[in-house]
């Protein structure tokens, strides 16, 4: 199972809490992940990756076991400890401050 | 007896504000959405439990939702994940938050750019949905005003939107432009005596017109002149702010354009200033009174530089013969100190006797008035800036 932290707006979106587990088919990527949550969530599709293009909503950003990898391939696998279970894969709202 | 209920979008969440028939005690609902910006919500007139809702974020996209209990339970009509899609291998795809620009052959032109702000063709791109206009006949039919500029329909109640692509087509898209709110369809109007007649406004574009229920459209802006594009009186590129009709008479159209309120009474054909004596003929909103086609409603605001009332005084103003000759409407609202915007969606009339007006500002009041605007009183003074306001009145 791979864990999901989601931003507040799409936790009330969703009817869920803070994190969220999914189960994933194939690799462990930021694309499968993705594909997954929404399989899960559908209201969620179009939130954080445009509808038709798929990619990534440019305020949307995404850190795996301490790090931005936000402009890695989503292709790319995620870490190791993403992958065990052991660190969640955070999709996180871009600061904007005022 | 009879419920009068406003719809509030605001920049934090959606509110519901509920009186009887009397309209003076008020209950307060929400925030509806909290955090997100409501641009605008709408019940449909044969069903006014069935409410229509513009949820969108500059971080997490466009969100669609329905409630068909007047605002008690929501949902995304295209996100039921209760619903098998077989042809997705029994996966909703989220269609009620998907507007796609039809280019095909068959119904669409492969129109992919507009001009830009540095003049240079711009790709067209999906922001938001600013204006939800549901069926006058169809509580499944809703049309949605979208930027970058197009007009969507849904008949399956905001399960799936297409767009009325003639609009977009038009030999004039390439030259429209964005305003500094960017290039929005903020307005729709339907004709109640002809259902294949629809009216709306872009800024900053123009009015466009149909005859035949969307295929194709014509822009009318004949008489309306714009000191701020290079031809003031072309045929587009003007920056109208929002057109109003009374339901008995849809061939006068009032309009409150960017500088100048203007009028026609050909259908949008042709357009006369009646702007006469207000202080200032820049606003946003314009609104007609539910029981008299010659009674009308402006907010005037100093200037396009300036976006706050004159002399710090927030006054309706009121016309009781289809403009030119106005008068202040003062009583229950401040004259001084106030520096509130109130922006195009955010006025609305009931059908109530005597009329309802309403209106929201940017500094979060929501002000009401029972007595067709001769007083005011504010129902809420402390909400977000509001986006818009819509009222129903159901008995």
């Amino acid at each position: 199972m791979i864990r999901i932290v989601l931003p507040h707006h799409l936790q009330t979106l969703a009817g869920c809490g803070r994190e969220v587990t999914v189960t994933v088919d194939g690799n462990i990527t930021q694309r499968n992940v993705l594909d997954a949550l929404e399989a899960r969530y559908p209201m969620l599709r179009g939130t954080v990756r445009e509808h038709v293009t798929m990619k990534r909503r440019p305020k949307v950003r995404f850190f795996a076991d301490g790090e931005d990898v936000t402009h890695d391939s989503p292709d790319d696998d995620l870490p190791p400890s993403v992958v065990s279970g052991d660190q969640p894969f955070m999709i996180v709202g871009a600061v904007s401050g005022g | 007896m009879t419920t009068t209920r406003i719809l509030v979008g605001t920049r934090k969440g959606a509110f519901i504000l509920t009186s009887d028939g009397h309209r003076q005690d008020w209950s307060v609902d929400g925030p509806h959405f909290a955090g997100w910006e409501i641009y605008h919500a709408k019940g449909s007139p044969v069903d006014p439990d069935r409410i229509y809702v513009s949820q969108t974020s500059s971080w997490f996209g466009q969100i669609i939702q329905r409630s068909d209990d007047g605002g008690k339970t929501w949902f995304q009509p295209g996100s039921d994940s209760s619903v098998d899609d077989a042809e997705n291998g029994g996966i909703p795809q989220g269609e009620s938050n998907k507007f796609v620009y039809d280019t095909s052959e068959a119904t669409g032109k492969p129109l992919s750019t507009h001009q830009w702000y540095d003049g240079t063709q711009h790709p067209w791109e999906f922001a938001r949905v600013w204006h939800l206009e549901p069926s006058l006949d169809d509580p499944d039919t809703c049309y949605a005003g979208v930027e970058d500029a197009a007009l969507f329909k849904t008949a399956d109640g905001g399960a799936t939107w297409h767009e009325l692509a003639g609009l977009r087509g038009h030999e004039s898209g390439p030259g429209w432009a964005p305003g500094a709110g960017g290039m929005c369809l903020h307005t729709i109007v339907l004709d109640p005596l002809n259902p294949d007649r629809i009216f709306c406004a872009i800024s900053a574009a123009g009015a466009f017109r149909t005859n035949d229920a969307g295929k194709t459209w014509h822009p009318i802006n004949q008489g309306l002149r714009s000191e701020q594009i290079p031809n003031p009186t072309a045929e587009v590129g003007h920056c109208v702010h929002h057109i109003e009709i009374h339901p008995a008479n849809p061939n006068t159209l009032y309009m409150q354009k960017h500088w100048d309120v203007m009028r026609s009474d050909d259908g949008g054909d042709t357009w006369r200033e009646v702007s006469g004596n207000l202080p200032s003929d820049f606003g946003f909103p314009i609104a007609v009174n539910s029981h008299d086609p010659e009674t009308i409603y402006v907010v005037p605001i100093l200037s396009d530089s300036l976006h706050y009332p004159p002399d710090g005084k927030l006054r309706v103003y009121r016309s009781r013969t289809g403009g030119e000759k106005w008068e202040a409407l003062t009583e229950g609202l401040p004259q001084q100190h106030c520096y509130v915007n109130v922006l195009r969606d955010a006025m609305a009339v009931d059908t109530g006797e005597p009329c309802g007006v309403y209106f929201g500002t940017t500094g979060g009041q929501v002000y009401a008035s029972n007595d067709s605007g001769d007083s005011w009183t504010p129902v809420v003074r402390d909400l977000p800036a509001v986006l818009s306001i819509e009222v129903q009145t159901i008995s």
